[in-house]
């Protein structure tokens, strides 16, 4: 295990944990203000991806489908909670996790409808193409840099609209309370619609930039949605902050523990038998990390109520 | 909050005998309906339809396991393919070393492998057993969303153990060629299996009713409704909770065995949260907490999947839809709708 190769995969843990903060800031948003839970948003980044690369084949831009993915699953977004989502806010969480479940079920299905079982392709825009080298000599993709720089903007951005625009300042009232911020006058239900749409889009912003890394297929949201889970789990339902740390954490682990539980195996046991425990543990790793953390604060991190 | 005494008097066994209510009636139809349709399809020679009906009382047994712990206790758990898959894959773990006479897990210290269904039933139930007591000690320590999560994510942690265990097939599964044996019965016979199946559905429901109509089901129904009243009364919640996820996980875990039985053959799908999913919605579509609602829930579901599945190969599609329509309008399921809504809130 060489230093390079060490930072190469921390980058890489940060870069899954930026993804993973694009889809856990949505849902934290949502659960914080709406208390809902949703199952469905990897929906959002599924349809994000999808859009992306139908867009980018119609048009041959990849900055063109990537507005379109982030706009088509902010649109989605808005539909879903206008038609199903808002009647579930005063549901008890078991009916809203079968409703989301249900969603699930009818997106992933309608989207093989459309765009059959066959996984579509999309190619990292050529001006993001290749590598750069770091200081210290290490050879890194560009674009999974830009992922991680763009992620550092949006944790900035999402910071600053909630804590320094009016729309944020309404999302932290409702989060308090939402009998009061009606009775101030605000209208809730377009709030609710907002947010919803925030998240979605965040979601489908993951699903398209992921898209030039990995295959766009049906289901491809839902690991990354599981992730996601465990990511605003340890950092406490509800928080932004612990959303980015969380995801940060989880990134990081289980990319690295993919690389070297194996390794570390192999010092005490049979290479052959080394690399398959490992694995098998490795892919385990955040699931323990997450159970220990709530273990002792069942809360997660960073607990904004509940 | 709805008081203690308007309900577990009228549902205690010391009021002495009471006139069939609806619900059971329509629970015996249900069963009598379901093996007289395997009866029938038998006599008819359609091996394929006596192992639909095995199927749907294979996922009944499922859904009896999680009511108790998400419709009785209020555990929402969305982990329970965990137990499903556990319990297949004992079922398959022993027919593999039975059927090479190698020891348990390639250790030559440990007895070899069984293909006797109640060993491994057995097996299943205790091994179930401990790894539910281990994620309800540490699940119960949370509530709400967060229980839902972390039942999640210990069912993902051992869905993914098994992808990457390849002694046991890994991704692929595990292929059980010779179908696990019961002595004196010739369990390949599909009415024989389908028999065993209901036997062990009917003996769930039956214990079921009975826990449920003793001081344990009293307690739990409390711990679901008002905690802090139950520790009131001097029972302690937890404990009852636990008892009741741990019984609940047991139960999925020998459908889980007799499902991998069915099909020839244990897989990763068995462990996935999809199948959670689905175990979840016969649960509902039936109706929460019902006795006979998962039964009711597995028919409609079981049903669906091979008739829609027969029309088109989206059928996922139009469950959703059903799904979606019941969650939002039709609260309380088939039993809800059939037995109307004696169930409280």
């Amino acid at each position: 295990m060489t230093l390079t190769l060490l930072i190469e995969q921390v980058l890489n843990g940060i870069q899954l944990g930026t993804m993973l903060f694009l889809m856990a800031s949505g849902l934290t948003l949502v659960f914080g203000v709406m208390g809902l839970i949703n199952l469905a948003h990897g929906s959002f980044y599924m349809t994000g991806a999808f859009v992306t690369a139908w867009v980018t084949g119609l048009t041959g831009s990849f900055w063109v489908g990537l507005l379109g993915g982030v706009l088509a699953a902010a649109a989605v977004g808005a539909v879903v909670e206008w038609t199903v989502i808002r009647r579930l806010y005063h549901r008890d969480h078991l009916d809203q996790v079968l409703a989301t479940f249900a969603l699930i079920l009818i997106f992933s299905e309608g989207t093989r409808w459309i765009f059959g079982s066959s996984p579509l392709w999309l190619n990292v825009p050529d001006s993001l193409s290749g590598s750069v080298t770091l200081p210290g000599g290490v050879e890194y993709p560009l674009y999974r840099l830009a992922i991680i720089v763009m992620g550092v903007a949006i944790a900035i951005g999402l910071y600053l609209l909630i804590s320094r625009t009016r729309l944020g300042m309404r999302i932290r009232a409702g989060e308090n309370d939402r009998e009061m911020i009606g009775a101030l006058g605000v209208d809730i239900s377009t709030l609710y619609t907002l947010v919803f749409a925030l998240g979605a889009a965040l979601a489908g912003l993951a699903g398209s930039t992921i898209g030039a890394l990995q295959s766009v297929q049906v289901g491809m949201g839902e690991p990354v949605l599981i992730l996601a889970f465990v990511v605003i789990v340890i950092g406490g339902i509800g928080s932004i902050k612990g959303a980015l740390i969380g995801a940060v954490l989880v990134g990081v682990v289980d990319t690295l523990g993919r690389v070297l539980l194996p390794g570390l195996f192999k010092l005490f046991m049979a290479p052959s038998d080394a690399s398959g425990v490992g694995a098998a543990l490795a892919s385990m790793l955040i699931y323990v990390l997450m159970a220990g953390i709530l273990a002792f604060k069942p809360n997660g991190l960073f607990a904004a109520h509940d | 909050m709805t008081s203690l005494e308007s309900h577990i008097p009228s549902r205690s066994p010391s009021l002495g005998r009471r006139p069939l209510s609806r619900e059971t009636v329509i629970g015996w139809g249900l069963i009598l309906v379901l093996v007289a349709a395997a009866v029938f399809a038998h006599l008819a020679g359609e091996p394929f339809y006596v192992n639909l009906a095995s199927r749907i009382a294979i996922v009944a047994l499922a859904g009896v396991g999680l009511n108790l712990a998400l419709g009785f206790g209020g555990m929402v758990s969305f982990g329970h393919a965990a137990f499903f898959g556990i319990g297949g894959y004992v079922a398959g773990i022993g027919a593999f070393h039975a059927f090479d006479q190698s020891p348990l897990f390639g250790l030559s210290g440990l007895p070899a492998g069984s293909d006797l269904m109640p060993v491994l039933w057995l097996s299943a139930l205790l091994v179930c057993g401990l790894v539910a007591y281990a994620i309800g000690a540490i699940s119960l320590g949370t509530s709400g969303v967060y229980f839902i999560m972390i039942t999640l994510a210990f069912a993902q942690m051992i869905y993914y153990f098994a992808v990457s265990w390849p002694t046991y097939g890994g991704e692929d599964g595990l292929p059980i060629y010779i179908r696990n044996s019961l002595p004196g019965l010739d369990t390949n016979n599909p009415l024989v299996f389908f028999t065993l199946c209901m036997a062990l559905l009917g003996l769930a429901l039956f214990l079921t009713q009975r826990w449920m109509n003793a001081r344990f089901g009293a307690a739990l129904t409390m711990a679901r409704l008002n905690e802090t009243r139950l520790a009131t009364a001097g029972v302690e919640p937890r404990p009852i909770r636990l008892a009741a996820f741990v019984i609940s996980g047991m139960i999925t875990g020998v459908a889980g065995a007799l499902f991998a039985d069915l099909n020839g053959f244990v897989g990763p799908s068995m462990l996935s949260w999809h199948r959670s999913g689905e175990i979840m919605v016969i649960v509902i579509l039936g109706g929460v907490g019902r006795l006979c609602g998962p039964l009711a829930g597995a028919i409609l579901f079981v049903m669906m999947e091979t008739l829609l599945g027969g029309l088109t190969e989206y059928w996922q599609l139009f469950l959703g839809v059903v799904l979606l329509a019941v969650v939002l309008f039709a609260r309380g399921g088939v039993m809800g709708l059939l037995a109307g809504r004696e169930r409280y809130a």
